[in-house]
Formats: C-alpha cells, structure tokens, sequence
C-alpha cells in the first residue's frame, strides 16, 4: 500500500476527483434549481446524457470545445422543454414524464450515435486547460486542483452566484416560493409557470453542459449509457444539500473522489474486482442517506403541479 | 392530492356502458398506436423503412412458430416483475430497483442450484432457490423502505441506487465467491439442462411462464380481492387518509416493498432456471424500467398486464433479430418505451380534461 502514497497517484487522484465531481456537481446545482421550485426532476439523466452527445459531436464536428459545452448545454434544455411542456405547462405526472426522459434519451442517443459513427467511438484531442497563476505552482495540489478546463472554474463560480441569487435577489426569492407556497406567489403577480419553466430550463442547460463536460474532458469520447446514474447522485446531492449551493460543491467533492478512487486503485493494480470498488459512491450515498436521513429537507410543493384555484 | 389516483368507475345506465367501454379501448390503444408513429417516424428520419423494420418484427416475434415461443419465454420474467410492480404502485410506492433485485435473485439461485441438484430431487432443490430469490430481492429493498417509512425520503432515489449498487454486487458475488472453477470467464456454474424447469408439450418454453402468469393473477386477486390488499390501495390513494384509518403505514410500506422487490427477484430466479442456468459476470438484461409503461397501461390490472406483456415480448424477440437483418439496434426498443409513456401521459391528461367539462 505504501507504493499508493506517490506524489504523482496523489495528483492523479486529485485531478480525477475534479474531473468526476464537476458534472455531478453541475446536475446537482441543476436539480437544486428544479426542486427549489417544487419540480421533481427526474429526467436529469436524460438531459445530461443528450447534452453528453449533443456536446461531443458539436466539438467533434467544429473542433471547438467551447462550442461542444454550449451545444451540450442547448441540448440538456432542449430535453428540459419537453419536461418544460409536459410537466409545468400541462401539469402531467413529473415522476412518469421523467422516467420517459430518461429512458428515451438513453435510446435515442444510442441510435443517433449508432448511425453516426458506426460502432467506432473517434475520441477528441485533449481539452485546453487553464492553470491557474501562482496556485498550480504548488506540488501535488497545483496540478491537481488548479490546472483544469474552464468548465470547473466556471462550475465553482456558479457555486457562489446561486448562493447569491437564492439569497438576495427576487429571482431566489420567487424560485423558493413555488416551491414552499406556489399560491403565495400567484398572488403576487408572478406567473409560477414562467417561474418553474425557468428553472426546468436552468437545469436543463447546467446537466447538459456536464454531460459535455463528461464527454469531451473527462472521457474524451461519447459512449451510449456513458452518464451511468450520474443525473441520480445529482438528485441525490441537491436532496442532502437543503438549498445550499456550498452543500451540493462539498457533496460532489466527496462522490467526486470516491468516483476517482475507483479508477485510481485499478491503475494502481490493487487486487479487488474492479465492481467492488465502482459500488463505492453508490454505498457512499446509501451511507449518507442513512446517516443523514432526517436532515434531508424537500420543499412541500415537490412534484406537484399547479393549477390556479386548486385547493393545495 | 393531484397524485395519481385510479378512479374507479362507479354504476353508470345502460347506454354509457358501452361508450365507457370504447372510451377505456381508446386510451390504450390511441397511446400505442401515437408512440408506433412517432417511433416510425424517427426511423424515417434515421433512413430506415419503418413498414419494412415493424413487419419483421411482428414475423419474427409473433408469425413464426420458434419466435412465439421465444415470445412466450421471454414473457416470464416480465409477467413476474409486472407483479412485483403492480403490488408497488398500487401502494403509490415507486419501487424502481427492479434491475438490482432481479440479478441479484438470479445470481442466488444459479450459485445455489448447481450445487444441489446433485444430492436432492429437483422437486425440493428448484422451489427452494425460488423462495431464496425471493427473499434476496426483498433483502435488497429493506434499506429504501425504512428510509420511506421512518424518514419519508423518496424512494425513487433510494431504490434506484440500491439497484446500481446490486448490479455491481451481483458481479461481486459471481467473482468472488461463485466463479465455475471450470471456466475462465467469470460465470456461476451451470445448472444442467435436465435439472431445470420443464418444458411444455414439446416446446421450448418452460414452465416458468406458467407460475408468472399464475403469480400474477394471485397478485391481482390479492390486491383486489383481500383485506390487505385493499389496506395496501388506501395507503397508496391517500397515505393521510391511511393513517386516519388506523393502519400501520410504516408497516405496510415495508411489507408492500418486500413482495414487490421479493417478486422481482423471483423473476430472476425463474429466467436462470428456465433458461440460461447460469449467470455470467455483467449480464443485465435491465428489464426494470421497460416493464414500467406497461403496468401503467394496463392501469395496474393484472388481466391487462398479461396482455401488454406480450405484445410487448414480441416487440423484444422481433427487435432482437431486427438490430441483426434490419439494421436497427435493439435501443430503438428503449426510445418506443418512452414515446408510449408520454403519449399514455398525455392521453390521460385530455381524458381528464373531457370529463372535468363532461361534469
């Protein structure tokens, strides 16, 4: 074991905890908007796995990366509409609509890239990276942490924006309220349609653009079914993180590592099957739904669609 | 509560009777009939002929004799894990961790089986597995639904990451304590052909299809017919209600995910002793979720199930050999399933809004 405490498995661990953490991260901010707002939004997986595609081959086809990650995240919302639609606007079943999501996109991508590539899976050259000034200098930490695409930068910052925008802006205010008391707010003249077709919207982008990022940075290449319940743990840390944006970073670290523990111990030829160690972040968020239960916190319009007059 | 309730349709005169009749007809069969266009449709797009790709499916799964009995094989497991299914919704839990619980079922009983064959008769070692699957399943939905029952956490998300994690212990448990020292795939050993289940009259389907379809008018009766599974719809129609009532919700909750898991794991074991006899490490037929829309189709009927179930199994065995001959691969299967979800959605949500102007 002692072979494992190297400085470079040390920063290669770090660096593969960034790169797994940032798109559940990114879902997980995303499904906090949703659920803020009272929408259960169990499509995420979907519009991860679509903004996975849509993103490769936008930066396959242009070379660019930035607009692979803006075709990824058009792509997630493009799946948020139909829940947009179907959901807010019609108010049908948010849990039915969004297996349907799910289930669809991971058969649609499947076919679509099928007939685009054949059962090739061409990869991407290396994402550009940003090393931050003076941070990335420091050993094992710089090149771990501070030497990153700017997805993760951006991803942190939006960290700080909605703590912001949920704190001390209308915007927070109204997304709280149609979720806790959606009547409240349409009597305050603030259309809760608009308010949660926002939101759906919001997610929608946030888990395409880390789809892409899982796609174009992480793997490099787009594998059908590549997400594998990534969307879930994003539910999972906007359920654990009560509203707080800072919660869902701290989750996402923690699911973020033991996700790079994975394949960190199989590079570093540890003797255990490789399925002992990919059950690790699913038994950490059993753990952690078991240790901390009772403090998950839900808004009391979660799943509900709302019609105006109805006794709710 | 804009949960979904079934509404049970109360004595309407005569005349009605029959417009209802065609009404329920048509909310079938306009959800099937949209997600086949629409999925024809993006064939279309994708450039294959979908007269040509729903013609060879509809041969090769229901019109030769060998697919429809592949057709009726493949209908066990999915009868077993509609019944696991049914007993869940109509509580109004989502039990969504079919996959976990179904290979978990189906590593238990192909690591226990071989073993015993030897030294007892197949009429004692073959109902043994069954009930040892059964509780393996129910084992595996313990955790999700005492996080419902005590602390209301939604089990959607719970059972959904108990199944990704049984799928990795399934391959767990075949690597580490069940591999076949004979073989270097990693594979459980193999139950031998004259040990499994029976086939029927000459055909090579096995008896399997004959308990599903057994277990799952039980569980109709059950949950139609009997005190307990009356108790278990009141808890899903209203929960509030329920504890009014006097009923142990916490209770029933854990009992209805125990059956319901306990089932699926059934329906693991029957596919292992039906047909493959062994599992082999990262097979996942994930039946799970494509089992979903057709339960809700059905409106939770077992009657109705049977028949989805295998209009539904020969859209599977057609797809199968379609991704060979007609180059569509088997995932169109999963896109049909959404498109019929939605569309059943949808259809529900304008019948609604005819009968809210009707009254």
């Amino acid at each position: 074991m002692e072979g494992l405490l190297t400085q470079p498995f040390l920063t290669a661990l770090l660096f593969g905890a960034v790169t797994a953490g940032v798109p559940l991260l990114l879902a997980g901010l995303g499904e906090q908007i949703s659920e803020k707002a009272g929408v259960l939004n169990i499509g995420i997986e979907g519009m991860m796995l679509f903004g996975a595609y849509t993103g490769f081959v936008a930066a396959f086809y242009t070379g660019s990366f930035t607009l692979g990650f803006l075709a990824g995240g058009v792509g997630g919302a493009v799946v948020a509409s139909i829940v947009m639609l179907l959901c807010i606007r019609f108010g049908l079943n948010q849990i039915v609509i969004g297996i349907a999501v799910t289930i669809g996109f991971e058969g649609l991508t499947a076919l679509l890239h099928y007939f685009q590539f054949s059962r090739t899976y061409p990869r991407l050259d290396a994402a550009p990276v940003i090393a931050l000034p003076g941070l990335s200098q420091i050993p094992v930490l710089g090149p771990g942490l501070f030497s990153h695409n700017a997805v993760v930068y951006l991803a942190v910052i939006l960290v700080g924006v909605f703590t912001w925008m949920f704190r001390s802006t209308y915007v927070g205010l109204n997304l709280e309220s149609a979720g806790n008391k959606p009547a409240a707010l349409d009597a305050a003249g603030v259309s809760v349609i608009k308010t949660r077709a926002l939101a759906v919207l919001s997610t929608g982008f946030l888990a395409g653009l880390g789809g892409a990022y899982m796609a174009n940075v992480g793997a490099g290449l787009f594998v059908p079914m590549m997400t594998g319940g990534a969307g879930f743990i994003g539910i999972v840390l906007a359920m654990l993180a009560r509203g707080k944006p800072l919660w869902v970073l701290l989750g996402a670290a923690l699911f973020g590592a033991s996700l790079s523990m994975t394949t960190a111990l199989q590079v570093a030829g540890v003797n255990v099957p490789t399925d002992v160690v990919q059950m690790l972040p699913f038994a950490m968020v059993m753990l952690v739904l078991v240790i901390f239960a009772r403090h998950s916190v839900l808004p009391p319009a979660l799943g509900l669609p709302y019609v105006r007059g109805d006794r709710g | 509560m804009s949960a979904e309730v079934e509404t049970l349709p109360g004595p309407l005169p005569g005349g009605d009777r029959l417009k209802e009749i065609g009404a329920a007809a048509a909310r079938v069969l306009i959800p099937v009939l949209l997600a086949l266009i629409m999925g024809g449709i993006i064939l279309l797009i994708l450039g294959k002929d979908p007269l040509a790709y729903y013609g060879y499916v509809a041969k090769r799964g229901l019109l030769t004799w060998g697919g429809l009995q592949e057709t009726f094989t493949r209908m066990a497991p999915l009868l077993l894990i509609a019944s696991g299914l049914i007993v869940a919704f109509r509580a109004g839990i989502w039990n969504l961790g079919g996959d976990g619980q179904f290979l978990l079922g189906a590593v238990i009983t192909s690591a226990v089986a071989p073993l015993l064959v030897g030294s007892l008769p197949d009429l004692i070692v073959l109902p043994f597995c069954m009930l040892l699957s059964i509780a393996t399943g129910a084992l595996w939905s313990v955790v999700p639904a005492i996080l419902k029952a005590r602390y209301g956490i939604n089990e959607i998300i719970t059972s959904m990451m108990m199944s990704f994690l049984g799928t990795s212990f399934a391959n767990v448990l075949i690597k580490l304590f069940f591999w076949d020292p004979a073989t270097t795939v990693p594979q459980t050993r193999t139950l031998p052909v004259d040990d499994r289940l029976p086939r029927l009259f000459g055909s090579t389907v096995h008896a399997g299809v004959l308990i599903a379809l057994a277990v799952i008018i039980l569980v109709h009766l059950m949950m139609t017919r009997t005190a307990f599974g009356l108790k278990l719809q009141v808890v899903g129609a209203n929960p509030a209600a329920a504890v009014h009532a006097g009923l142990n919700v916490a209770w029933l909750t854990v009992a209805t995910f125990a059956i319901s898991a306990g089932l699926i794991g059934l329906a693991g074991s029957v596919e292992i002793l039906g047909v493959f006899g062994t599992v082999r490490a990262d097979w996942n037929p994930a039946y799970g979720l494509l089992v979903v829309p057709l339960v809700f189709l059905a409106r939770f009927n077992g009657y109705g199930t049977i028949g989805f179930v295998f209009f539904f199994s020969a859209l599977m065995i057609g797809g199968d050999s379609a991704a060979r001959r007609v180059g569509v691969p088997q995932h169109f299967v999963l896109v049909l399933v959404a498109l019929l979800l939605i569309f059943l959605a949808v259809v529900e949500y304008l019948d609604h809004l005819r009968r809210k102007k009707v009254r």
